[in-house]
């Protein structure tokens, strides 16, 4: 399996570029998620080697941190900002338009592994209210009917794409 | 008054396009690169610079494109524009007055940004760069006066320093408002080799951007007051605590950290003064308890971030046992400030035991919203009706919300009261690090206490059981009230909850989390009562207790509602009336706003149906 190998070596890189002490472990933590999307066990386990801590530490360190993840998150990731500003102006409402839209809850992701919605506390936008992140694209006074439309387009052209492949 | 000052930079016309987070959103890139395109058409490129700046904080109205020395602002430029104001205003001279500003309160269009009651009502000291230099060019900062402030506090003494700011007054700008003087003494005094001093920029209010825009705007003002603190303390090392979602503002800073270190502000030997101090980054995870003194170095030290009970106070045994010094990223803005124009200069502002300005977020139903800046002891009044312009569509005000899930909200009755440390505090609110969220009639006080809650309930670490456990029964208790569940006894319990919480809490976040819950208790307590006792929510804003209906004589059955509703409890023929099934609606109150009619509105559930 080459691409399993190549993984490997990835991890490797990530960690031999930190030294090993404990003040490093979020940083690296921060750097498996950027390249991965997500911790995976086996990645955890690895950085516990690394840094010559107990796997159940780093779990318990990450676990700590909203930033982290523990499941592969979709191809597409939308987060509906529910800071106060947003939600004073109908975050919630954006957040219940994806949740019936999609089907999935705050958290999860799609089972055609397409879209993951993620709540965020806030995005730092908040003259925008109310605010939606769609992958690294961040969308101000957003609608729920405009957000329908937004993810009504990604799902024709994942279709399209799938269709042309 | 600085944007005054800094007119006087501009030798050449420059067009200054904002690249803020908002603006950037609303695709200031592409106009920027618009532009350059632009002044190539029209042979401009040599007489008109196209330069970028920060935030200016009024991030509704972006992009902001602003044309200097005249400054002239044009709100909410779309691409198309650019030609426009390249031929009409560049090439001819006529600036293009339909791109302007309008303002809510005069219905008039507005071009020069000065004369604009959003900005003119400010003082911006803090933020008196912010918009007006290139956050990236470390010339700009300069230009203004930067850096001088560090020359001269190497001249002097470290207890000189530390004398200077307690005589400035300033005081702590993330929320508690201690003497940032004293704070330094305390750490100044502390034995011991290797200290630290750290910059809070882990924002985790939810509604709060100023630390963010700070440092996207002005990331040296910063970065100057911290090297000035560790001078006056005995700090070799430095460390900024960001949040990870801040990625321009962390990219910024950093960018500021290496051309400090290239002109020698910052690094081995700073200025030939024989003081050395390096600054690196550490990106927040994601932890609204991290804003927590404690608990942030224990996550710099790669721990859990659980807070600790305090004494030890960081300023003797703080990362790594070490005398720590933390600040805020607008107390250290301050600190530089008051180096570069004087202790007096900052002392004349504000009022006695507040000096200074306080920096706000100004969001919610106001018209004008964006980061503001007032000298302390201001009325609410002057920020929510002259600065803010005034409630969304003229609605009635009914609270101001500050300090976050650590603050409370202040009915109309409050509007006259002055926004300082003490006077927020004897309110039952915070000053806070600057969040201020403006209600209106159409917002439930309850649900926004339950919202508060169910954050603070997220975001306790669980250490203490006051917190972990308190919080969670207080969320429960507020559950029942807002889904029509509530008995005659939840309010007393309540309130006998909140007060256990607040005693009995081991940091911070226990001890302030009770705050929104016993504010709008003694505030807007018949909003309580009538959720219990009549079934009804005044605001109409909780989906439990309420209907959406159809205004028959309104719609026009264009089909919009019924083709959004997610659970197709809406039912017509294209363009005959519509009707909502409330058996099927789940309330999610999409129809609602899509509506392009305004056709829908609320009214109260019958008390029979909810009672059932």
């Amino acid at each position: 399996m080459v691409a399993a190998e190549a993984l490997d070596s990835t991890v490797h890189k990530i960690l031999n570029s930190r030294e090993k002490e404990r003040k490093h472990l979020i940083p690296i933590l921060q750097d498996i998620q950027k390249e991965y999307g997500y911790l995976s066990k086996e990645n955890m386990i690895r950085i516990s080697e690394y840094l010559e801590m107990s796997p159940n530490e780093v779990y318990g360190v990450a676990s700590f941190y909203q930033q982290f993840k523990f499941i592969k998150p979709g191809k597409h990731i939308i987060s509906v900002c529910l800071g106060t500003a947003c939600f004073v102006k109908g975050g919630n409402v954006l957040a219940e338009t994806v949740r019936t839209k999609l089907g999935i809850e705050p958290g999860e992701t799609t089972e055609d592994g397409l879209f993951s919605f993620e709540r965020v506390a806030c995005l730092g936008c908040c003259a925008l209210s109310p605010v939606v992140q769609i992958d690294n694209e961040i969308y101000g006074q957003v609608k729920p009917s405009k957000l329908l439309r937004l993810i009504e387009r990604m799902i024709k052209k994942e279709k399209s794409e799938e269709a042309s492949k | 008054m600085t944007q005054a000052d800094s007119l006087s930079r501009f030798s050449q016309t420059t067009i200054l396009i904002c690249k803020g987070t908002g603006c950037v959103s609303t695709k200031s890139d592409e106009i920027s690169e618009e532009f350059e395109e632009q002044l190539k058409n029209f042979n401009l490129q040599d007489k008109v610079k196209v330069d970028f700046t920060g935030c200016h904080g009024f991030c509704a109205q972006g992009p902001i494109v602003i044309v200097e020395p005249e400054g002239i602002m044009y709100a909410q430029v779309k691409t198309p524009n650019v030609a426009k104001i390249v031929a009409s205003h560049l090439k001819d001279g006529t600036p293009v007055e339909e791109l302007f500003f309008v303002d809510p309160k005069l219905n008039k269009r507005i071009g020069k940004y000065n004369e604009i009651d959003f900005y003119s009502k400010q003082t911006r000291m803090i933020l008196g760069n912010c918009g007006h230099i290139n956050p990236e060019n470390i010339d700009d900062y300069i230009e203004t006066g930067g850096y001088s402030g560090l020359r001269n506090a190497l001249e002097k003494t470290p207890e000189e320093i530390i004398k200077i700011i307690k005589d400035s007054g300033l005081r702590g700008r993330g929320g508690a408002g201690f003497s940032t003087g004293l704070k330094w003494q305390f750490c100044h005094n502390a034995p011991g080799s290797q200290k630290y001093v750290i910059c809070n920029a882990d924002e985790g209010d939810p509604g709060a951007f100023m630390d963010r825009s700070l440092l996207e705007a002005d990331p040296h003002s910063v970065l100057e007051g911290m090297i000035i603190g560790a001078f006056a303390i005995g700090a070799s090392h430095g460390i900024i605590y960001v949040r990870a979602e801040y990625p321009l503002a962390i990219k910024r800073f950093t960018r500021a950290l290496e051309t400090a270190t290239e002109l020698g502000f910052l690094g081995d030997n700073i200025l030939n003064s024989g003081f050395s101090f390096d600054i690196s980054v550490h990106e927040g995870a994601g932890a609204f308890v991290c804003g927590e003194e404690t608990a942030l170095m224990a996550s710099i030290e790669g721990e859990r971030g659980n807070p600790r009970t305090r004494p030890p106070y960081p300023a003797t045994s703080g990362l790594w046992g070490n005398p720590t010094n933390i600040n805020n990223v607008k107390t250290w803005a301050s600190a530089a400030w008051i180096f570069k124009n004087g202790w007096e200069k900052f002392h004349e502002i504000g009022v006695e035991n507040a000096t200074g300005t306080a920096i706000f977020s100004l969001t919610g139903k106001v018209k004008n919203l964006g980061l503001i800046e007032v000298p302390m002891g201001t009325p609410l009044k002057e920020i929510v009706y002259d600065i803010g312009g005034g409630i969304l569509d003229d609605r009635d005000f009914k609270a101001v919300q500050t300090g976050g899930p650590s603050g409370g909200c202040l009915p109309p009755s409050h509007l006259d009261s002055p926004v300082d440390f003490e006077t927020m505090a004897a309110s039952g609110s915070i000053m806070g690090s600057g969040g201020m969220i403006v209600l209106d009639e159409t917002n439930c006080m309850v649900k926004l206490a339950h919202y508060f809650l169910t954050f603070t309930q997220a975001e306790s670490c669980g250490k203490c059981i006051p917190c972990r456990i308190g919080t969670r029964a207080m969320l429960l208790i507020l559950d029942k009230i807002i889904t029509g569940k509530g008995e005659d006894k939840d309010l007393m319990l309540l309130e006998e909850l909140a007060y256990t919480v607040k005693m009995g809490s081991l940091c911070a976040l226990g001890q302030t989390a009770p705050n929104p819950v016993l504010t709008t208790l003694k505030y807007f307590r018949n909003e309580y009562q009538s959720h219990i006792f009549d079934k009804r929510c005044i605001a109409k804003d909780c989906q439990d207790l309420i209907n959406y209906v159809i205004d028959e004589s309104l719609c026009n059955g264009c089909t919009t509602c019924a083709r959004n509703c997610p659970v197709n409890a809406i039912t017509g023929e294209k363009g005959q009336v519509h009707f909502i099934d409330t058996s099927e609606c789940v309330k999610c109150g999409i129809c609602y706003s899509s509506c392009p009619k305004t056709a829908i509105y609320k009214e109260d559930r019958p008390f029979e149906v909810i009672e059932q």
